[in-house]
């Protein structure tokens, strides 16, 4: 499937939410969201740290199932039981884990080689040179040779990064790509995931709470909030729409304020109680 | 671990495993003395079989000649049947006699064939006629060697045939 | 009083525990055997692990079957000897290697020694979330991760077990022939008199295979239920040793029962 027929389809949602709740056992962890991402855009899913937002990938991918509502993966409903047609989305779908998630007992090679080894026929030299190209993609491809123990966690990610591509997925998932990089790594990064987007005739879906880098490159933003009933889905427009809310919680996220809608203090008793000090308080 | 040591090292673990197995199945247990050729099948009655097992020896002249197939109970002459498998390399006479021996001190029961004097051999589905079952003496051996409850009828008038003979 | 129903209590929560975790066991094991056909689709895999798993407890398996075999022919020509019976040496050291120190001690070693590093590996690949990565590339984890472990385990024990009771034979008459001087020529035949092939042998070959499964099959289900932290691996690869080992010798006691019991 080329880029010239995914344009065709640019219109159509590729990732949506429909009413959908989320948690373990009494807990709720995602509270009636519903939103929809449009095909051929880098679309950003921000919020705290501990809010979902790997939750929200962990949706989309089938790995957790909805208590209420569903996703709509390429348009289809995800049904987890249907083996068969979770085995085809995940096809098309690439997840690139917050740590990388690269097998230690295979060389960078060798994980990027996996998915073409596992889901198709091709016979060993493509592979090899396949497996090369999508190194050369992310930087890597002096690196293919040693193990993921012998590389930095910065280039673990890449080389996930070329495995999540392999396949040539038409939906690329980011579970935090920016976090703990360095400023060029950052950049490098950045700079892949739009690149990738465009050069692949993709969609890709990023959570993050890395607000300078995200707004730099994606199309579309949307901010969850924690509640008490679960995260939700407060705010979504473009990066300029966003910068100019009004909306407390998104001025406390974007401008970095130590308090606001998300309160500093975690709920506590009175600190003179704590102290010990008498009398009312 | 490249493709051809792995098949090598992992093809030597196998067949150090079955070369083991082989080993203890034909040099530590009976396996490798039991005969494979063709056997014919003798009956014989005795009215106790002692400690007397499934493919125990048949011996004759102390040369292992055959294996107990199966013991059962004969409800009609209240006798054990058991039912021997004879190599066909050796022939016996219709009127040899089969008795029930323990091998040394310690060892199991098995049966021992003497030849008679017809001119007749025994042939498959044959009954050896002339038996004697084991000793009551070695009854009691059994018994403590092998924790067996103790049989509910003294012993029979059959054995005390052999009673008086002690090997 | 209230003590005494706190460790009633106590009790019960344990007994509980233990029925779930063997339902835990049983559901693993059904996932598994039911993907049977698709993992013997990948002999490769499965020979790999048969490596990883056999040909790494060789040493250890073949140097403690050796030490045993000299301890029985040494204990055992000792006490022999005290009933002029040194000639059985032979059918002694080889009936308690092949019905029972073969198959268990092996299944034991192969606990502590392949059974841990088993454990530890999936109980890491869940923390580094390499079989969520797995699932999402559209593998089937179980399959193509458990699956070949689980029967290159099972074949790996009995082969392991094997070879320790030949190795054990070997040290007996090393003890007992070579150093000792009893009679090789009785060693042999009585020990060939004595140990029976189908209910000696091919029993203790049995009994391997139910401990192999065993062991390696609590191995893969502490792995695969670890919580994905340091503490909770380190947890899960103790639990492997002593529940693997716990089973062997219930089991042990049960399949001897149920196998020389009319003997």
């Amino acid at each position: 499937m080329g880029p010239m027929t995914r344009q065709a389809n640019s219109q159509s949602n590729v990732v949506a939410f429909r009413d959908l709740s989320f948690g373990y056992g009494d807990r709720r962890v995602i509270d009636r969201v519903s939103f929809e991402i449009q095909a051929g855009q880098v679309v950003a899913l921000m919020g705290g740290s501990g809010v979902g937002k790997t939750t929200l990938l962990r949706l989309i991918s089938g790995l957790v199932v909805p208590q209420q509502g569903h996703v709509e993966v390429f348009g289809a409903c995800l049904n987890p039981k249907d083996q068969q047609a979770l085995f085809d989305v995940r096809r098309r779908m690439g997840l690139l884990f917050q740590f990388g998630a690269l097998f230690t007992d295979l060389t960078c090679f060798e994980n990027v080689a996996f998915p073409l080894r596992e889901h198709t026929t091709l016979s060993e030299s493509m592979i090899q040179d396949l497996v090369m190209l999508k190194l050369e993609c992310v930087g890597l491809r002096g690196a293919a040779m040693l193990k993921p123990a012998e590389i930095s966690g910065g280039m673990a990610r890449r080389v996930a990064l070329a495995r999540a591509i392999a396949l040539d997925p038409e939906l690329i998932l980011y579970d935090e790509p920016f976090a703990g990089l360095d400023p060029i790594s950052l950049g490098v990064t950045a700079n892949l995931i739009r690149q990738l987007n465009s050069a692949l005739g993709a969609s890709s879906v990023v959570v993050t709470h890395d607000v300078t880098e995200t707004f730099a490159i994606a199309d579309r933003v949307m901010v969850f909030a924690p509640s008490p009933t679960g995260a939700q889905l407060i705010a979504q427009g473009t990066p300029q729409e966003l910068r100019e809310s009004r909306d407390p919680f998104v001025r406390q996220f974007l401008d970095g304020e130590v308090d606001g809608p998300v309160r500093f203090h975690y709920p506590a008793p009175p600190i003179g109680k704590a102290l010990g000090l008498g009398g009312n308080p | 671990m490249q493709g051809r040591n792995l098949n090598l090292a992992v093809g030597a673990f196998v067949l150090l495993g079955l070369f083991a197995l082989l080993f203890m199945a034909l040099q530590v247990s009976n396996l490798g003395a039991m005969s494979n050729g063709p056997t014919y099948e003798v009956k014989a009655y005795f009215d106790n079989i002692g400690g007397l097992k499934p493919r125990a020896a048949v011996k004759s002249a102390g040369v292992v000649v055959g294996r107990v197939r199966q013991i059962q109970f004969d409800d009609q002459q209240y006798q054990a049947l058991v039912l021997l498998d004879l190599d066909t390399r050796y022939k016996f006479p219709k009127d040899s006699s089969a008795k029930i021996l323990t091998s040394g001190l310690l060892g199991d029961n098995y049966i021992g064939l003497e030849p008679g004097g017809d001119p007749d051999n025994l042939k498959n589905s044959d009954r050896i006629s002339m038996t004697q079952s084991a000793v009551v003496l070695e009854n009691l051996i059994s018994q403590f060697l092998y924790n067996r409850p103790s049989e509910s009828a003294p012993p029979s008038a059959g054995s005390a045939k052999g009673a008086g003979v002690l090997k | 009083m209230s003590s005494v129903l706190n460790s009633v209590a106590a009790l019960g929560a344990l007994f509980l525990q233990f029925v779930s975790a063997l339902g835990v066991f049983a559901l693993l094991l059904a996932k598994i055997l039911a993907r049977t056909t698709a993992i013997l689709k990948r002999p490769r895999l499965i020979a790999a692990q048969v490596h990883f798993l056999g040909n790494h407890s060789l040493a250890i398996i073949l140097v403690a079957g050796l030490f045993v075999g000299l301890v029985l022919g040494l204990q055992g020509y000792y006490t022999l000897r005290r009933y002029g019976s040194e000639q059985a040496l032979g059918v002694l050291v080889a009936l308690a290697l092949v019905r029972e120190l073969g198959p268990v001690i092996a299944a034991l070693l192969f606990a502590g020694r392949a059974g841990t590093s088993l454990t530890a590996e999936i109980g890491l690949m869940k923390a580094g979330e390499q079989l969520s990565a797995l699932e999402t590339m559209a593998v089937d984890p179980i399959a193509r991760v458990l699956g070949p472990r689980f029967f290159g385990g099972l074949i790996a024990v009995p082969l392991l077990a094997a070879l320790f009771s030949a190795v054990g034979v070997l040290g007996g008459w090393l003890v007992g022939v070579a150093l000792i001087g009893v009679d090789a020529g009785a060693f042999w035949s009585q020990m060939s008199d004595g140990v029976d092939f189908w209910n000696d042998i091919v029993n203790g070959v049995i009994k391997s295979a139910v401990f192999g499964l065993a062991v390696t099959h609590v191995a893969l289900v502490q792995g695969y239920e670890s919580k994905p932290t340091p503490d909770g691996v380190a947890r899960a690869t103790t639990l492997t040793v002593v529940a693997g080992s716990l089973a062997v010798l219930g089991l042990d006691f049960v399949l001897t029962a149920l196998m020389f019991g009319d003997t």
